[in-house]
């Protein structure tokens, strides 16, 4: 058994495929997560810092994905994503504005073509509803001008070993957005183990995948500095093996700029500058936005700033 | 645009340095009686932090003197109980003082101040909360109803984990009722020193414990002394011989810890990435100077060409300079004669036909230093495969199976450290089994707890430090025959 | 007309076998008021080496047989005294000039002694290892291990309790063990050497070397191949200081001299814990 798959997969049966992920190698879940404090130390000051947090406020996917979400309030946040801080236009536009399906009209009449669109898709949270309908889901979301797509694997078929269900779902949406790209979400607080999210990293990526993503958020443990940099070493041996470059959203429970300032430093250290623009790397978060405003007024202004100085949306 | 990290040092600030320190003798710092000082530097700048008291023979004779009245009239007397309380008080004011005391470790040795900070201080506090608890449950760790302190214990620690060793030494033997005359290493005694103030802060009987600053001759007169019951040292296996023959034909009892040349063996099924960081944890952590480091890593032939090109991948993310800057990887080699003996055996590694690599490294102009370095095609014959070199070298040597595995690990005279990566647990536990080394490190390296008895096998030393076991240094046990 | 008697050849005890010294040297053994008893083989230092040579293949397989069998096979040795107890009553009878009342005490106190560390085999590891409750998400365990082979010199005083109370815990934990008896009373260590020999122990694990400690421990002392040395019955303190000097040269671990000790009382654990080695192991803890 090998260090890292070199061979093209080209046994896309059920048993090709576990013999496949099956074969990768293990991860030690104390060593990972010490690298990951490790490189949590990392202190960035100054200059560095306000790139950080430039970059990071250009990586946002700014998100709301609730019931009670209305037309009102997708195009405050629109609005906010264009212009995050009325008081500086210096401050970039974030990466794009995430919303359910049937918003997406909504979202798309409120950027136009300054920002992307993401919609989640496949019966997010849960993935749990037939081929059919995930199909229908995200040709609607696309069709109504959705430029990303959001989607979820089956948890439920990837840990009963259905692996192929979960393989040609992914290939199927892949085909059914077009254009538009495929993010594919993992649900890492469902998988569990951190070999179950290398695992399932490698089948999202052979599947077609645009961009591996931790969570949908609305499960807790989300991203995690850990399961991140695990996620950003797989994309790296699959760029490695295949010349292609995935990129990698952390999505849910990313609060505080230190947090994301964090991330970028994982990036950094595991795929390097290749990684660190929007194309590549994204955070899904809501509440991370303002808190990288208040760190980026502070920069620039030498005093703290306080909650009254940014909008809510 | 690239993400440089801005520099982020640790403040100076914290730490006050006075321009000379006398000895730490009977609870008092003294100037020494011939009047002799040397000077201390930061190996990073070459800059000069103080200047510290040369103790001659008179010097010597006093601390241990001290000692000896301190053990006599208060020490041995007091109960395990009163004495568990000092040293309780001075784990809390290594707490309170342990940034002060981190970036004193990093001037003065030239360690990263990350490490320091959250490696070497905290492990520092740990090792005397744990043994304080011990001094009045002596009767229940296997060493009889009532075991007794040896009398005055004459300890010299090395200059790479300064305040650590220091804390290996002084908490057990205070635990177990002895009063003890410290020697810290010549290039770093500025913590051991500012643990002198710790003493005097936390009210300790005076005498109980004595620092004497001072280069190989203060050693060899403080472990000649005829009134200490007592030798503990760490440090080369040369020296180490060379206290076992002076203290031959006495009753001092003797614990070494001496050298290492650690295999750190790579299965084909380990858990990579986390194995890589241990290569590298394994052998750059604190510039490799670490007796029990992973300087021989030994990777199973089939996956080796995959391994080292990770290895090669991942050492170009690791940053060495100032050694105050937190994000600073690699920090300064201790001192120009140990900068010397690296470039020695490294040049050897070429010259025996080995492969040099090093990621690209910009060198400081001022200090000593030396960047990550790997060489591949290694064998056993190689210098650099046998000799402690002491410093960030890794030699990367391969093998065919398990036994030689266990072979070429065990194939030295040393027998400090192994480590070891697979998923497989049944072969976890057979190859920790069958290495002959006092500690092995599976699927992870380099972990250090008071609690975890720490020590060798053949010429890395005798005698544990830490857990249970270490007690045993420090205790005189009735024994019939 | 009384028998004429086969009177025995005292040779060495060498990886489970009875050869002459390679020097073909022998010496004079006298009983206690001076009368000879017999030509006893006088080792050198080839003999040393032999020796060494055996107690080291003897080491790889005794230190790996499990406590159990370990503890079966001392258990024998008892066994295979017993049933020589008169043979060893009259030879430390003869070899210390006690009388037979007070030579049966000593055989009998060797024989439980024998029984005493039989019993420890399988529990020693558990009175000196255990687990260590790191601050950390792992599992660590010490545990103790053989130290390899050991040079011992036996009590002067003692030709079969001193003798037994130096060899039993040797073996007993693993180790192999080659031991210069009392030069002047080495009859009972020879006598012991055919319990053995007839017992289950593995040839090599003990080995038995008559002759002058002066002479033969210094080879001993520097060999590389001993990890460590037992002075117990060294008497004279120059000699024991010029051993432990020796013995630095590879950092061998040297139990120090106590030629009179107290061979009446339960021992400690101070001599299982003299030749083990400690080694501690780590694992993470992780999903």
């Amino acid at each position: 058994m090998n260090l890292l798959p070199t061979r093209p997969l080209t046994d896309t049966s059920n048993s090709g495929l576990k013999a496949f992920l099956h074969g990768l190698p293990g991860v030690d879940a104390v060593g990972l997560e010490a690298r990951a404090a490790t490189l949590a130390t990392r202190s960035i000051k100054n200059e560095s810092k306000a790139w950080a947090i430039d970059t990071a406020i250009s990586m946002v996917d700014l998100t709301t994905l609730e019931g009670m979400d209305t037309p009102g309030k997708v195009k405050a946040m629109c609005a906010k994503a264009l212009h995050p801080d009325p008081t500086d236009n210096s401050c970039p536009s974030v990466a794009a504005v995430c919303v359910y399906g049937d918003l997406v009209t909504t979202a798309r009449e409120a950027v136009g073509d300054r920002l992307h669109v993401a919609a989640v898709a496949t019966a997010f949270p849960s993935g749990r509803a037939s081929m059919d309908v995930k199909l229908m889901d995200t040709k609607q979301a696309v069709a109504d001008g959705a430029d990303e797509i959001d989607m979820v694997i089956d948890r439920g078929a990837f840990l009963s070993g259905n692996y192929s269900k979960v393989y040609d779902e992914i290939a199927a949406i892949k085909e059914a957005c077009g254009d538009a790209h495929l993010k594919v979400i993992l649900e890492t607080g469902e998988l569990k183990t951190y070999d179950n999210v290398c695992r399932a990293s490698w089948l999202a990526m052979e599947a077609g995948a645009d961009f591996i993503k931790t969570s949908t958020g609305k499960v807790s443990p989300a991203a995690t500095l850990p399961v991140t940099l695990l996620m950003l070493e797989a994309v790296r041996d699959f760029e490695t093996k295949t010349g292609t470059k995935v990129g990698v959203k952390a999505a849910g429970g990313i609060k505080t700029s230190k947090d994301a300032i964090r991330y970028l430093v994982v990036v950094n250290e595991t795929v390097g500058e290749a990684w660190l623009n929007p194309d590549l790397f994204r955070f899904g978060a809501s509440s991370l936005l303002n808190d990288l405003l208040l760190q980026r007024q502070r920069m620039s202004t030498g005093h703290y700033s306080g909650p009254d100085y940014v909008t809510i949306d | 645009m690239t993400f440089e990290y801005a520099p982020a040092p640790e403040s100076r600030s914290v730490v006050d340095i006075d321009a000379s320190y006398g000895l730490f003798i009977n609870g008092e710092f003294v100037d020494p009686f011939d009047g002799q000082h040397f000077k201390t530097i930061n190996p990073a700048t070459e800059e000069v932090l103080s200047e510290v008291a040369e103790a001659g023979q008179a010097d010597v004779d006093a601390a241990v003197a001290a000692a000896r009245r301190a053990y006599d009239k208060t020490w041995s007397k007091m109960s395990g109980k009163d004495r568990a309380k000092y040293i309780f008080r001075m784990a809390r004011l290594i707490q309170e003082r342990s940034r002060e005391l981190a970036v004193l470790e990093t001037l003065d040795n030239g360690k990263p101040i990350r490490e320091s900070r959250d490696v070497d201080l905290p492990l520092v506090a740990a090792h005397f909360f744990y043994h304080a608890g011990w001094a009045d449950k002596l009767e229940f760790a296997g060493y009889g109803p009532n075991p007794k302190p040896l009398g005055v214990a004459a300890q010299v620690i090395p200059w790479n984990f300064p305040l650590l060793m220091l804390a290996w030494k002084i908490a057990p033997a205070l635990a177990c009722g002895n009063t003890v005359v410290l020697k810290p290493a010549e290039t770093t005694p500025l913590t051991a020193l500012a643990f002198a103030d710790i003493c005097q802060q936390a009210d300790l009987p005076p005498g109980v414990v004595n620092i004497v600053t001072g280069a190989g001759d203060t050693g060899r007169m403080l472990v000649e002394h005829p009134d200490v019951n007592k030798v503990a040292f760490t440090g080369s296996t040369e020296v180490g011989k060379a206290i076992q023959r002076a203290v031959a034909g006495t009753n001092k009892k003797l614990t070494l810890e001496l050298g290492g040349k650690a295999a750190n063996i790579v299965f084909d099924d380990a858990p990579i990435d986390q194995a890589i960081e241990g290569i590298v944890n394994g052998i750059y952590f604190n510039q490799g100077h670490v007796c029990c480091a992973g300087s021989r890593l030994l990777l199973q032939e089939s996956i080796a060409d995959e391994a080292i090109d990770s290895l090669k991948r991942r050492l170009q993310t690791l940053r060495l300079g100032d050694p105050l800057d937190k994000n600073t990887d690699i920090g300064a080699i201790n001192s120009s004669m140990q900068l010397a003996k690296i470039e020695e055996l490294t040049k050897s590694g070429e010259d025996e036909g080995a492969e040099r690599w090093s990621p690209e490294c910009p060198i400081p102009d001022k200090g000593f230093w030396f960047p990550p370095t790997v060489f591949t095609n290694v064998t056993q014959a190689h210098r650099i495969a046998r000799e402690e070199i002491f410093g960030p070298v890794l030699s990367v040597l391969t093998f065919r199976t398990p036994e030689e595995a266990v072979e070429k690990a065990n194939n030295t005279p040393f027998g400090l450290s192994t480590g070891i990566w697979t998923e497989k647990g049944s072969r976890i536990l057979w190859m920790a089994n069958k290495v002959r080394s006092g500690i092995v490190w599976a699927n992870t390296f380099n972990r250090f707890d008071p609690t975890s008895p720490f020590g060798g096998y053949k010429e890395s030393g005798f005698g544990r430090e830490g857990g249970v076991q270490g007690l045993g240094a420090y205790l005189h046990v009735e024994d019939p025959s | 007309m009384s028998r004429v008697d086969v009177r025995k050849t005292h040779k060495l005890f060498i990886g489970g076998a009875f050869p002459r010294s390679e020097s073909g040297r022998t010496y004079e053994v006298t009983d206690a008021k001076g009368e000879f008893i017999a030509n006893v083989a006088q080792a050198s230092r080839k003999d040393a080496r032999d020796a060494v040579l055996a107690a080291r293949a003897a080491f790889a397989k005794w230190s790996t047989a499990t406590a159990y069998n370990r503890g079966q096979v001392l258990y024998r040795i008892a066994e295979v005294m017993e049933g020589r107890r008169e043979q060893l009553v009259h030879d430390v009878a003869q070899a210390e000039g006690l009388s037979s009342r007070k030579a049966a005490q000593q055989v009998d106190a060797s024989i439980d002694r024998w029984v005493w560390y039989a019993g420890w085999a399988d529990k020693y590891a558990q009175a000196i290892g255990n687990t260590n409750p790191v601050a950390g998400p792992f599992f660590n365990f010490s545990i103790p291990e053989a130290t390899g082979v050991v040079a011992a010199v036996a009590p002067q005083d003692s030709s079969i309790l001193g003798l037994t109370s130096v060899i039993a815990p040797i073996v007993m934990t693993g180790n192999a063990v080659i031991v210069m008896p009392s030069p002047s009373a080495p009859i009972p260590a020879i006598t012991l050497a055919e319990c053995l020999a007839t017992s289950d122990v593995p040839g090599g694990v003990v080995n038995i070397l008559t002759g002058a400690p002066a002479e033969v421990m210094p080879w001993l002392a520097e060999h590389a191949d001993v990890n460590a040395l037992d002075l117990t019955g060294i008497v004279d303190e120059a000699v024991a200081a010029d051993l432990e000097r020796q013995a630095a040269g590879t950092v061998k671990r040297v139990r120090q001299a106590k030629p009179h000790a107290n061979w009446d009382a339960t021992p400690t654990l101070s001599r299982i814990r003299s030749f083990t080695e400690i080694k501690t192991v780590w694992h993470p803890l992780g999903l």
